[in-house]
Formats: C-alpha cells, structure tokens, sequence
C-alpha cells in the first residue's frame, strides 16, 4: 500500500465517523477506461455553434450534432448524413436524400423539415451561407427524407459549403430548436452525432460531460476528420477546463486526465521525458499569425506605409516570439492561405518574405509618413497577441515609427477594434490576431483576406483586385482554374497590403499512452478513440 | 442584543445597494464588449452589433440599471450573457467547493496560526520566535500559485500523496473531498497563517506584561494556564478581528488558488465573467461577495462579547 492509498483509506475511516456514511468507492476500472478525460483549450462557455462561432464551442458541437457532409483529411468534402444527391442539369437544383435511421437524442427521426429549419438558421450567419442565402429561391422538405434547394444561378461549392469545418458549420438541429433566431442563443442540446450532452453535468467554466449515444448509426467507411463512420469507443468523454497550463501538465503527467488539447510549447519538453506520455502535433493545418492595420485613417490608410511595414518584418521573428526555437512548429508564408492546401501559392509574395528593414525605412520615407501616432492595441491576456505585439512594437519603433502601445486585454481588444473614429478618438491603429489554417483555405470562409470595404473584417481595406477575384474562384469548375483565380488574389493582397500574415505556426496536443485513436486534424475528434 | 443583530442586519440594505450601484457603474464605463467575445474572432462587425442588441448592450444605462436593479428586489440576479443560464444557478454550482476550500483553510490556518502565536510569543527572542516569524515573513512574501506549484509538485507529482487538481463534493464522501482540499487550503492559507500568527504573538507579548498575569503567576498558575486561560482569552479580540479581516483576503486568494487547483468554485467563475465581460455575474457574485463579507463582520462584532464580557450591545 503506497502513502495516498493510504491517506485514502484512513480519511474515508474518519469519514465514517464524521460524516456519517461511507466514502463513494472509486471508480471500478472498467468504468475508469471507458471515461476520457479531455482538457479543452477553452471554456465551454455557451453551446449553440451558430449564435457564437468559438472554435471550443465547434469543437464540442461535432460530438453532438451532425452535418450533411463532413471535410475529410484531404479537405473533400464527402457526405455524412445525406445518403445521395442530384443537381439539375442547369446546376440550379439540388435534391438531397438522407441516410435512412438518422435519429435525434430525444428519440425523434431526423426528418428533412429540421434540415430546412437548420440551414435558414445557418445561412444569415455563415459567410458561405451567406452566398447561398443571395441566391436561394426556395429550400423545402419533399418528404421526411428528401428536401430540395432551388437556386436562381448555379453554386459548384455547395457541398464544401455544407461540410466545411470553419464556423459556423451547417449543423442539423430539430425544427424546434432551429427555428430560434440566429442572434439568440438556444435553450436546448439535442443532436444526433454520436453523443450526447449531458446538460445537467455541465458547470460552465469547469466541466462538460459527453455521453455515448447508443442510437447513432456510424456511416460504413472508415472515419476521416468529419467523414466515415463517426464510432464512440468510450461511453463518456469528460471536458475539464483548466485554465493554468501548469495544472493541465501536472493533472496529464499524474494520469488524472487522459488527453490535452493544446500544451504550451515550455511544458512540452517536461511532458515528453515522461514515458506514460505521447506528444504530437495537433493540427496540420495550423494558424496563421497577424496583425491587421486600419485602412480608414492614418498612417495606415497609405499604402505605402503598409508596404513599409510589411517589408521589414521578419516573420522568423513573430515565430519564434509564439513558438520558441522548435523549427517543427513554423513556417514563413510568402500567401495569404494555409501551407500545404490546395490553394496555397506565393504568387506575388515577395515582400511578405523580405524581412528587409532598410527597404522598408525607404519605404516609409517615401510615404511621406509624417510622425503620427500608431496606436497598437495588444491584448496582453492572450500568449500569441502578446508575443506578437512585443515584436511589433519593437520593428515598429526600428523602422521609425512613432508608437503608442496599448496593453490591454482581449475583451478590450474586441470592443475597440469595431470602432472605425480616428486612432486618436477612441480608435485603433492595428491589433493582432491569428486565424485557424482550417478557415483560411477558401477566400469565402477566410473573412480576413476580402477586401470589401465596410462589408470586410476590422481594418476595413477597399481592394478591388481582391474583390474581383472571389467570384471567378466561386465560378471556377476545376482546381487549375481555383488556383489560378487565388493566385491573382495573393497577388493583390500582397500588394496592397490587405494585412500583415506573420508566419504559419502548429501546436502540439498530448496524451496518456493508453490512449489510442487521435488523430491529428483541426477539431480534437473524440470518435475512434478508445482507452485501455 | 437582539434588537441589535436586526439593526445591523437591516444595515445591509444601504451598503449591499452601494455596492450594486457602484459595481453596476464600474462594469458600464469599463472597456470590452461581450458581444465581441460570443461573436468569435471571425464574425463581421454586423454580426457583433445585432448579438450586442439581442442582449439588450445597446440600451441606455439608466433603463440596463433600473430593469437590473428591479430583478434584484424580486430575488432574481438575471441570466449570464455567455451560459444563458440563470446566474442563481451558477452560484449554485460553485459555491460548494469555494465554502469548502475557505472552510477548510480557515480550521487550518487557525489551528497553526494561533499556537504558533502563543508560542512565539512565550519564547520571544529565542529561536523558536525567530523561526515562527521567519516563516510569517515566508508565508507574506511568496504568492499564492508559487506555494501552490511547489505543493503540487512535491506532493502530487513526486510523492503521488495527493490529486493536483479537481473538486469532489462533500456528497460523494469525506475522503475524496478532503483530499482534493489539503493542498488547496495549504496554499491559499499560507499568508492567512503568517497573519494570523504575528498578530497573535504581539497581542500575546502585550498581554503577557499585563499586572494580572504577573498575579496568575505568583498565584501559582501553571504555563499552559497562564498562557491559554489567562493570556489569550484577554487577546482575542485584536486575534478574531484579523481573522474576520482576513476572510477578504481569503476571497482574494482563493481566486487564484482555484485557478492553479482546477477547483471549480466562485473565484474562477469571476474571473472568467470578468475576462468576458459577463455583467450579470460579476454582479451577482460581487454582491455575494458583498453580503458575505457584512455578515462575517457581524459575526466577529457579535464574538467581541464572548471574549470580553465587558462589550455590550
């Protein structure tokens, strides 16, 4: 009997006496294997994946809801619960077919009017939803399994549209629910993926509880990110939310919690000298580092100012600044897409990989940049934004600029940034951010690089070159024509100077090792894996 | 007596009415903007506004404090911004582990604190003073998480004594309770121990010089008596009162401590509502918070009278 054993048994004696009962006996070990315990990279604050498009809250929603199609790990788009569908010969209809013993968690079958509801849910919130909301002439139930769009022009990204993993993804709710306003969160968590919420676990802030559900019918191909056969292997996955990276550490190392979402890249050498403990990358598709400069006002609203600043920064710097010296973690982006994906180019991207800082100060003395003020507001609550600000406040002054660095916090950060009054009224010069590789494949879903004006992301840039070209890749029939259409957009972008990419970064995940059936991808996927 | 406990109890009104005022104020010229955090880092700047709308952000501040201020009088602390649970109910769930961890700390602190106290102060100049105030200085001087992280490590991770992390409620047994509790209250009473410890030493050393102790002593009294009969019944008071002041700091590090242990319980629920601007339970816990605190005050003022016969109400 080691000492905690010990201590146990001789607090759960005294418990008898204090408390009057008998301690609860621990876990059986069965019972214990067929729980994972996951630590999120985030609260799971609220659950409606359509009223807020929190990363954590999607990641928790593919347990509970299914979608149409689902991304596999090619980034294709395959069917999920749709069982087959037609398009029209003018590409204008499409008539969905559902698999057959699709049911909710309460019991219901999935029938094609939650479809309906779901989707007119999704679209005024989704930015491709958004394309198909313009061009929809009518969406109906034919019958419980068959419902049918009819569009006013064709759109040859339906499928993607309706499977893709950004956010908001085109999640299937019951009519009832999803006939809540889309600015209104929902009240009630029935899905039917292939577990269920057990809402009356949930403490927000510090647990949520996902249970098997023993009615979900697995697709017969072999799962792939989002496609194939969805299986739950444990009976219940629990997500504690730690907040302290060095508690997650300490909990994963003494095998109180099984898998680890996200470990800063300090604690990660301590978790691979421990042998219990596998350590791996977690998203190939990353996250591209940024900072977005104000287009409305100066200095910024000068392109050459931009320009200025885009040749002199080193993403090299950035880099190390997030990710240390681990050269597997990083990557100089010379585009605007995510590394490694079909439409990743560098077309154009020279400056982005110039890390000149002379050429950038003749830049900038060219501008005709005259001392004003740069207010850089940087959420110090945030490791990424931090590390980044740091950086830039450093080449920013190296270049020559007169910088006010704001240190604040990320709630701050999101208020401000919507203000469009000059930087010295209550605005803001430039901030920094990242964006998910997963949302940055596609120039719909990637609302960072448009360039429509007051219709584009905080900073507001007005780029016809970009603009012009989102609807030539939308249109194109075949990956050549994609790419071709992207890379003149690069291009463009580049150019003008849309934003400042910082560089392309993984982050790791970690987990007990007898844990099996993780894999890597851009949402930690609970199907397949498995505990002994 | 009784007449008093009352009016001290309606005396509440006005303060915890303060209190909501100016928390309510604080909140609405504070930076950050909750709708922006719900929204996501990709939403649209419409998207941001008509979330900002939906939960009624827009309105102007006098309609927000009066609609706020008339849920309160019905009992009702209003909905979280982020949950859409009722804020109620997230007390609920919380405030088991944080009474706990307080609880706990609290028999701690005082079962060490105090003897310590004495002892210091009856071998005062020697080395046992000197290390029970070397370790005050220890217990002031390092923070909370850093007590904390050296605690886990040896006894968690090195010696596998006890969990590093987590809560078990009271419900499921005494033994996983207490066990998620030892390192906790250890943490979070270290400064609580140093506190309570310095002032009873220079309590008891004022005391101590007393004529009345000299007379306990030429009377025969022994030690022990002298020292816990005569001597610190007569400096309890200066003693109960720091450990009722101490109870704001006690609320104060178990924010912190609950952060490093994973415990689930108020402290952490403020700071996530803080971090993302969720009005209603920032309100709703400040004012717990609050009414806690005016209530622990009474109940030191009330145990002034058991210490000393001499104060009346």
């Amino acid at each position: 009997m080691d000492r905690r054993t010990f201590l146990k048994a001789g607090a759960g004696v005294a418990a008898i006496g204090a408390a009057g009962g008998v301690s609860a006996p621990a876990l059986s070990q069965g019972a214990a294997a067929r729980t994972l315990r996951f630590v999120p990279q985030a609260n799971l604050a609220n659950f409606d994946p359509i009223w807020t498009t929190q990363y954590v809250v999607r990641n928790a929603s593919v347990m509970v809801w299914d979608t149409l199609y689902g991304f596999d790990e090619h980034l294709q788009p395959q069917r999920q619960m749709v069982e087959g569908e037609e398009v029209s010969q003018d590409g204008k209809t499409w008539t969905f077919k559902l698999r057959a013993g699709l049911k909710f968690h309460d019991g219901e079958p999935v029938r094609s009017k939650d479809v309906v509801a779901s989707l007119t849910r999704w679209m005024p919130r989704d930015p491709m939803g958004q394309l198909l909301r313009a061009l929809n002439e009518e969406l109906v139930a034919v019958d419980d399994r068959t419902f049918r769009w009819q569009l006013k022009a064709p759109f040859t990204k339906m499928k993607m549209a309706l499977g893709k993993n950004a956010t908001p993804m085109a999640f299937i709710m019951p009519e009832r629910i999803a006939k809540t306003d889309p600015f209104t969160p929902i009240n009630e968590f029935i899905g039917s993926g292939p577990f269920r919420f057990v809402r009356e676990e949930w403490v927000p802030g510090a647990k949520a509880v996902f249970a098997k559900f023993d009615g979900y019918v697995p697709r017969d191909e072999p799962s792939s990110w989002l496609a194939g056969g969805k299986r739950a292997l444990v009976d219940r996955v629990e997500w504690v939310v730690m907040p302290d990276p060095a508690t997650a550490s300490a909990a994963l190392q003494n095998g109180e919690i099984d898998w680890w979402e996200n470990p800063i890249t300090d604690l990660v050498p301590v978790l691979r000298r421990n042998r219990n403990i596998m350590v791996d990358i977690a998203d190939p598709l990353g996250n591209i580092g940024s900072f977005r400069m104000n287009h409305l006002h100066p200095p910024f609203n000068n392109v050459k100012v931009r320009q200025a600043v885009m040749t002199a920064l080193s993403q090299e710097d950035y880099m190390r600044a997030i990710v240390g010296d681990d050269d597997n973690l990083r990557k100089t982006l010379g585009g605007f897409f995510t590394p490694g994906t079909p439409l990743y180019t560098e077309e154009g991207g020279e400056m982005m990989k110039a890390a000149n800082l002379e050429r950038g100060k003749q830049l900038l003395r060219e501008s005709g940049y005259n001392n004003e003020p740069v207010i850089c507001i940087v959420a110090q609550d945030q490791p990424i934004t931090k590390a980044q600000g740091d950086v830039t406040a450093d080449l920013l002054k190296r270049l020559g600029m007169n910088v006010d660095f704001v240190a604040t916090d990320w709630g701050t950060v999101g208020q401000r940034r919507a203000m469009k009054n000059p930087p010295n009224q209550g605005g803001w010069s430039m901030f920094h951010t990242w964006h998910a590789g997963a949302d940055a494949i596609n120039p719909v879903i990637y609302n960072a690089v448009r360039a429509n004006g007051d219709g584009a992301w905080f900073g507001w840039p007005n780029i016809p070159g970009v603009e012009a070209e989102v609807p030539n890749w939308l249109a194109a029939t075949n990956l050549e024509q994609e790419r071709a259409a992207i890379g003149r957009l690069n291009r463009a972008a580049v150019e003008n100077v849309v934003y400042c990419p910082t560089g392309f970064f993984l982050g790791y995940q970690a987990w007990r090792r007898n844990i099996s059936g993780i894999v890597k991808g851009p949402i930690p996927f609970a199907w397949g894996v498995s505990k002994s | 007596m009784f007449a008093y406990v009352i009016r001290r109890i309606l005396a509440t009104i006005p303060v915890m009415a303060i209190v909501a005022l100016f928390v309510f104020s604080l909140l609405y010229i504070a930076p950050g903007d909750p709708a922006a955090v719900i929204a996501g880092d990709q939403a649209t700047p419409d998207d941001v506004e008509r979330i900002r709308a939906s939960l009624g952000l827009d309105r102007p501040y006098l309609v927000r404090f009066g609609a706020w201020v008339f849920d309160i009088i019905r009992g009702d602390l209003g909905v979280s911004i982020f949950t859409n649970l009722p804020v109620s109910l997230m007390i609920k769930q919380r405030i088991e582990p944080t009474l706990s961890l307080m609880l706990v700390t609290l028999i701690l602190a005082i079962s060490i604190a105090v003897p310590m106290g004495v002892v210091a102060a009856w071998k005062v100049g020697t080395w046992i003073d000197r290390a029970v105030m070397g370790f005050a200085v220890l217990g002031f001087s390092v923070p909370v998480f850093v007590v904390g992280y050296l605690l886990a490590y040896v006894f968690a991770l090195q010696l596998d004594w006890l969990p590093v992390q987590g809560y078990t409620s009271i419900s499921q047994g005494f033994g996983p309770w207490i066990e998620n509790l030892i390192l906790p209250a250890i943490a979070l009473g270290s400064v609580y121990i140093a506190l309570i410890a310095r002032i009873t030493r220079a309590t008891m050393l004022e005391v101590l010089q007393q004529d009345y102790i000299r007379t306990a002593r030429a009377k025969g009294a022994g030690q022990r008596s002298i020292l816990f009969l005569h001597a610190l019944k007569n400096a309890a008071v200066p003693i109960v009162t720091v450990i009722g002041i101490g109870i704001a700091l006690l609320i104060g590090g178990a924010v912190v401590t609950e952060s490093v242990f994973a415990i689930p319980g108020l402290g952490r629920l403020t700071v996530d509502a803080i971090l993302r601007r969720d009005y209603p339970v920032i309100q709703g816990v400040i004012l717990l918070f609050s009414f806690v605190y005016v209530l622990v005050n009474l109940g030191i003022d009330l145990l002034y009278t058991l210490f000393d016969p001499r104060i009346r109400y």
